[in-house]
């Protein structure tokens, strides 16, 4: 029996194990939504703006490991998503997105809401299809899955002129996908790995660097054996922050431009770098010239283009983190015999670690007038034993978050690091909360990222999707602000944000209990209730406008030429309670911008 | 240095436009493409004239390599190679010049494949060198119209010769 393209595509989602699709009608994809609606397999979640739908997806692939699919109109629709696309491009996310386009014989004439989907979405997927006939609809759903998952996971998008969605062909979901131009490496060279398994044992300063590829490939298990087996510690990049424990005695935490003093000093001093499914990217190497100096770097990573990029490796593996660790750990345990002696060699470079860390840990000070915002993520990771699901936004709260973070688990640490989306946060918990209804999610945000993507407060209210989100009130675009202040004399252009909304009020009016904490003593108080609260919260921490996040790497600098603390001149300023002090100051001095 | 790379491709729309958009999204140059289909009409071949040190020709071609409707490719300029253009060139031809320029094509090998009472047009064959010295020779007669195919390139066949890059390694 022949069936409508729109039959076909929610049969073919069945097939694909789909269970939720996120997105917004339109009127091209009538058809599809009319037959999603009369089913129960696939659920379709709304949302308020497309763009939350490509991020709920992110949020919902990240989350899981399995892909996020989105589902909207032609023309304002698909271009609502690009940044999705793009942050999910450079994050490498398996995404499926769905786009409508005009019926194929008006393709090219600007008919109404009528894009270049493809020409718009190229540069930013890993692949895209314009699918003009029924019978083709099928074998390029599959391939879209299939690409978007395997590999370097990455965003597909799939374009259905709205013909196609009603035209009929016979159903048959091919089992099997043939690309003769696509075939991932997953085995590693075996002569490589032997002999990067030989630097491993020979090396007297190593470190592990590892990034997001080690948790898509779900290598926590090979990457602890391995740093056990090899007695090598441990460090990650924001998207890596997950797959080695933070707890763990061999974890030196998150390396890179705000990562911790004495991950970054290892690296900088380190005769062996074993990067694991990371790609080098600036924000971690700092200046590439004086960036590892002394080290022989292994590299294992899935994707050959991300091997010699930024950094010459000089023990290249092409392979999957996973499928090459195993094979690596195997050596390792032929090889050595012996972590004692192992532990032994490697003494004075942990004695020196452990002098790095105990001189230049992370640390604020909190008073009792004003509330760090440091403090407010500190306790709230603390009274959650690390164990939610954190989704943050972009910018200070972000890097907060990434250093504070002490979870064990991979997917339990969701952002936007390559493309840095301000708005991510509060979909991607949404995408992630719907993914596993019953754990904690924490959304850690603050009010200039927060108010890009507010309206999914109605999707989080109406679906019941109890994320906790944690708003880290400064009042300011404060990562701007802290660049501002550091490299432009203070002038604060148009980084100000000023006291509106009344975010408590303004969960209220969506049904969302809000909740403030105007001072430090308010904030354990304030998590506790919301914690307690079963629906979502949106907890209100007003924080410190001034605070700035330190260890950082000036851009341009090398990785151990690090800022610990502001300068002399922000000094000045009396922080202990009178934050709000600096602000009049220098609007009397005719510097500022703010209000009086 | 400059390279001569050659990409098997899926015969589809939309293919071209990854493999240009790749070079200008990430900064390389190209210097000339061509594109045909193959034996196999499914596959078209498009070979491209770049520029880059060793670093951005491996990163070109591992990107290329990523491309899902990428088949194959290969960069010429480590193997034997040939390479061809062809050249149409109008000049403009006073009487006193024709025979000159019937002369010159004849020296080239070039034809006269079009003429009329003020031009031919004259087709050349050949690596680039020839073309460029035809050119230059054709310039003072007064050239209207030059269009160029841009280079394809195909590998020789068990070849003992050098490569151009181990003959300029050898030269320096
Ligand atoms: C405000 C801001 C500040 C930032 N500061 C920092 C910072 O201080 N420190 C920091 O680290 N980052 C920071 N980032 C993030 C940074 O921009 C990059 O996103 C991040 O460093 C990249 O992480 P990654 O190297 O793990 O690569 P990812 O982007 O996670 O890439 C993964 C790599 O693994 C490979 N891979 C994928 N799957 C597999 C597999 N199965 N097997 C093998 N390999 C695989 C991929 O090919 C790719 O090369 C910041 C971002 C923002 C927005
Ligand atoms: C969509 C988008 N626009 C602009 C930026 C540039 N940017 C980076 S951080 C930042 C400020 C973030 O402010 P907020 O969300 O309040 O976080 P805070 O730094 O105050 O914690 C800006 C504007 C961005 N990353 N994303
Ligand atoms: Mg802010």
């Amino acid at each position: 029996m022949k069936k409508t393209g729109a039959e076909i595509f929610v049969d073919s989602l069945r097939q694909e194990g789909v269970k939720v699709v996120f997105g917004i009608p339109g009127g091209v994809v009538l058809k599809i939504f009319d037959v999603l609606h009369q089913q129960k397999d696939v659920e379709v979640i709304l949302t308020r703006h497309e763009q939350g739908a490509a991020h709920m997806a992110e949020g919902y692939a990240k989350a899981t490991g399995k892909p996020g699919v989105v589902l909207v109109t032609s023309g304002p629709g698909m271009t609502n998503i690009v940044t999705g696309l793009a942050d999910a491009y450079m994050d490498s996310v398996p995404l499926v997105a769905f786009t409508g386009q005009v019926s194929t014989n008006l393709i090219g004439n600007d008919a109404f809401q009528e894009a270049d989907n493809i020409g718009i979405s190229r540069p930013c997927t890993k692949h895209n299809v314009l699918v003009k006939d029924v019978g083709e609809l099928a074998r390029t759903i599959k391939e879209a899955f299939y690409i978007a998952t395997t590999g370097r996971p990455g965003p597909v998008l799939v374009d259905i002129p709205k013909d196609v969605s009603t035209d009929k062909a016979e159903f048959k979901y091919p089992e099997k996908v043939s690309l003769r131009g696509y075939n991932p490496t997953y085995e590693g060279n075996k002569y490589q790995i032997k002999q990067a398994a030989e630097e491993i044992t020979k090396a007297r300063r190593p470190i592990i660097y590892v990034g997001g590829g080690a948790i898509f490939s779900d290598a926590a298990n090979e990457i602890r054996e391995l740093a056990e087996t090899a007695q090598v510690p441990v460090t990650m990049t924001l998207m890596g922050l997950g797959s080695f424990p933070g707890t763990h005695p061999l974890c030196v935490g998150m390396l890179g431009m705000h990562g911790v003093y004495w991950s970054n000093m290892a690296m900088h001093h380190a005769d062996l770098l074993i990067a694991i499914g990371a790609r080098f990217d600036d924000r971690v190497t700092g200046k590439l010239s004086e960036f590892c100096p002394e080290a022989k770097v292994v590299h294992v990573d899935i994707d050959p283009t991300s091997i010699r990029k930024n950094v010459e490796a000089h023990i290249p593996i092409v392979g999957d983190v996973k499928t090459v660790l195993k094979q690596l750990n195997v050596y390792l345990r032929s090889i050595d015999g012996n972590q004692s002696d192992l532990k032994e060699l490697r003494r004075p470079w942990w004695k020196q670690i452990e002098e790095w860390k105990r001189t230049h840990p992370l640390r604020y000070e909190q008073g009792d007038k004003v509330t760090k915002p440091q403090f407010v993520i500190d306790r709230v990771f603390d009274m959650t034993h690390h164990e939610g699901i954190v989704v943050t936004d972009v910018g200070q709260h972000q890097m907060w978050a990434a250093q504070y973070y002490k979870g064990s688990k991979p997917r339990t640490f969701i952002t936007s690091g390559g493309l840095g989306t301000m708005g991510f946060g509060l979909p991607a918990a949404l995408g992630a909360q719907k993914a596993y209804p019953d754990k904690l999610v924490l959304c850690i945000t603050s009010e200039g990222s927060f108010q890009m993507n507010l309206q999914e407060l109605s999707t989080a209210a109406i679906y019941k999707l109890p994320v906790k989100i944690v708003l880290i009130h400064n009042n300011f675009h404060g990562m701007v602000r802290q660049w501002q202040d550091l490299f432009y004399e203070g002038r604060y252009a148009s980084s100000y944000l000023g006291d509106v909304p009344d975010f408590v009020k303004l969960a209220e009016a969506y049904g969302i209990l809000g909740l403030r904490a105007s001072k430090p003593a308010e904030v354990e108080p304030v998590i506790r209730e919301g914690l307690k609260h079963r629906g979502p919260v949106l907890m209100d921490f007003h924080v410190d406008p001034f605070e700035n996040c330190y260890p950082m790497i000036p851009a341009g600098g090398a990785q151990h030429e690090m800022m610990l603390e502001d300068p002399p001149e922000l000094r000045k300023v009396d922080r202990g309670g009178q934050a709000k002090k600096k602000d009049k100051d220098k609007v009397e001095e005719g510097e500022g911008v703010l209000p009086a | 240095m400059e390279h001569i790379i050659s990409v098997q491709v899926e015969n589809k729309a939309g293919v071209l436009a990854r493999v240009a958009g790749l070079f200008s999204a990430r900064g390389y140059n190209i210097e000339s493409l061509s594109v045909a289909p193959t034996l196999d009409p499914t596959v078209s071949m498009i070979t491209i004239v770049t520029q880059g040190d060793d670093r951005i020709i491996e990163q070109i071609i591992k990107q290329l390599n990523k491309v899902i409707e990428v088949l194959k490719v290969v960069d010429l300029t480590e193997t034997n190679f040939l390479d061809r253009e062809t050249a149409l060139i109008k000049i403009h031809t006073r009487p006193e010049h024709r025979d000159e320029a019937i002369r010159i094509a004849d020296i080239f090998r070039a034809k006269i494949v079009d003429s009329s009472p003020t031009t031919y047009t004259i087709e050349v064959t050949g690596d680039v060198d020839k073309v460029e010295a035809l050119i230059n020779l054709l310039k003072p007669l007064g050239i209207k119209e030059i269009v160029r195919t841009g280079r394809v390139a195909i590998a020789r066949e068990a070849a003992k010769v050098p490569t151009r890059r181990e003959a300029q390694a050898a030269k320096a």
